[in-house]
């Protein structure tokens, strides 16, 4: 049986011993948080990316992405050819009052032109300067973090598993060639004529 | 001419010192809560650390409207917080701090003085729960009655143990006569004392008439600005007076090293360890329910209470 009364000492400890301790309090306003990676605060515009593809606005659950462009086309490569014409865009607005933050327009970007960015403080007084044009947006892509390391046990990413099959490719080919090439020198009378079959 | 100026002097320092020290523990339980639920407190209010943190609370209520509600019985409303802030000012001036006089005034029945005028602060919260016109005022007005009953009978007899131990009722010639040993002799007296002396400031975890999530802060559901602060004054002059008082009777109050020169500061340096152990106890213990409350007053004060007035009766007749 405990000893009578051990149960209020051990609150009393409790609380004593927390006093001691570091206090855990955030103070926001004067430290800035250290916010986890991938942290959603706000979308950014890498505009140089994007194609005018409007995937981002379809998409959009809440119909918060505006987007607005034209054509403008491009004289032929060579004369006698066909008009080149890109899109060109002219606004590119989210309305972080509707925006819920689900990030799927950041997913289905083909271009990577959408990133997440940390920041978060951008509060407004009124409910209508919430809509961000393209040029805010653009300067919070300079507060996108670079990419988090993959885990070590990760798999490879896929363009650098391409890269790296390319790269595998190529040299079983030279080796290849060049065994070919030391079975060939033997003979060494008509050498030099395998070469470009590889 | 000179007694006067004397007298007038004395009682400027207790006024001071009565509008002083409730803000230092209130400030202390702002901070000293704070750490020990891993938070901060307040930071900005005067820059450092937030020390300024009551003042500006003062300056809040001071501009909030006085709102006295319609059905409430004016007068009476108006009244209480002076009714519940003022005997503890009293009280002050009696609790001796340093030894050759260090009083505001020496009274030669200071202990009933004493007891008797802190049983009218009670009244106060009476008064106002009464007053307000609110059922939730009403019933926190009446379990504040109902605890007054309750715990003013084991204060009374703890006290009375002292009484008996030092052979007067003057404050400071229980002091005087305070050996070491006695601390241990009246340890039991002691914790009753200090215990109902909680219960009767409505301190957690005896606030079960104020529960303010439970019955809106009781008496106080009306109260607004001005009152409403002094209020919350009254329960932290409060803390200074139980504490200085439960110093002066078990602790010897200013007995310790070198008393002679600075007995005044061992006085308030006890009291200042109580309050922070009338802090502490609130942040470490829930509520006690009613009916606990009650039962613990009964079935668990007092007894202990009348156990310590036949020891302390036992040992002075021995020793005699």
């Amino acid at each position: 049986m405990p000893l009578p009364g051990s149960g209020l000492a051990k609150g009393l400890a409790v609380t004593l011993r927390t006093m001691t301790r570091k206090s855990v309090t955030a103070r926001y306003p004067d430290t800035q948080p250290e916010l986890p990676p991938r942290s959603r605060g706000v979308i950014a515009l890498f505009e140089e990316n994007c194609t005018v593809c409007m995937l981002c606005a379809r998409e959009c659950p809440d119909w918060c992405i505006y987007i607005d462009s034209h054509k403008e086309t491009s004289p032929p490569a060579a004369p006698g050819g066909r008009e080149r014409s890109r899109n060109v865009l002219d606004r590119f607005a989210i309305d972080f009052a509707l925006c819920m933050y689900c990030g799927i327009c950041i997913e289905v970007c083909p271009f990577d032109a959408l990133f997440w960015s940390p920041e978060f403080e951008y509060a407004e007084t009124d409910i209508l300067d919430l809509t961000h044009e393209r040029d805010k947006l653009r300067d919070w892509m300079w507060t996108v973090p670079a990419p988090p390391p993959l885990d070590p046990a990760a798999e490879e990413p896929k363009e650098i598993a391409a890269a790296r099959k390319a790269a595998e490719k190529q040299a079983a080919q030279a080796q290849a060639q060049a065994e070919a090439e030391k079975q060939a020198r033997p003979g060494d009378a008509e050498g030099g004529t395998g070469e470009g079959e590889a | 001419m000179n007694d006067t100026l004397h007298v007038v002097l004395r009682l400027v320092a207790v006024l001071v010192a009565f509008l002083v020290l409730p803000l230092l523990v209130g400030q202390t339980e702002h901070k000293v809560m704070a750490h020990m639920q891993g938070r901060l407190g307040p930071m900005y209010a005067g820059g450092f650390h937030g020390w300024a943190q009551l003042v500006a609370d003062g300056v809040k209520f001071a501009q909030k409207e006085d709102v006295v509600p319609a059905d409430a019985d004016r007068r009476i409303f108006q009244l209480a917080p002076a009714v519940a802030l003022l005997p503890y000012l009293l009280v002050l001036i009696v609790i001796p701090v340093g030894p050759h006089g260090f009083v505001g005034e020496a009274v030669d029945a200071g202990l009933f003085f004493v007891l008797a005028v802190m049983g009218v602060g009670v009244l106060g919260s009476l008064m106002a729960g009464w007053a307000s016109a609110n059922k939730f005022s009403l019933l926190g007005g009446l379990r504040t009655a109902a605890q007054l009953m309750a715990y003013e009978l084991p204060m009374l007899l703890a006290a009375a143990s002292v009484a008996m131990a030092a052979g007067t009722l003057s404050l400071p010639g229980i002091v005087e006569s305070y050996h070491w040993w006695w601390t241990l002799w009246q340890l039991m007296g002691g914790l009753v004392f200090f215990t109902a002396g909680l219960a009767e400031l409505q301190r957690p975890p005896f606030d079960m008439p104020v529960a303010d999530s439970e019955i809106i802060f009781g008496a106080y559901t009306e109260y607004t600005g001005l009152r409403f602060a002094l209020f919350l004054l009254a329960e932290y002059a409060g803390i200074v007076v139980l504490c200085g008082l439960t110093t002066v009777l078990f602790l010897g109050g200013w007995h310790g090293p070198w008393a002679g020169s600075v007995g005044w500061l061992w006085t308030l340096l006890k009291t200042a360890v109580l309050a922070f152990i009338v802090i502490w106890l609130r942040v470490s213990y829930p509520r006690l329910r009613e009916d606990q409350l009650m039962k613990f007053a009964w079935t668990v004060l007092i007894p202990i209470s009348l156990v310590q007035i036949a020891l302390t009766g036992v040992v002075k007749v021995v020793t005699s």
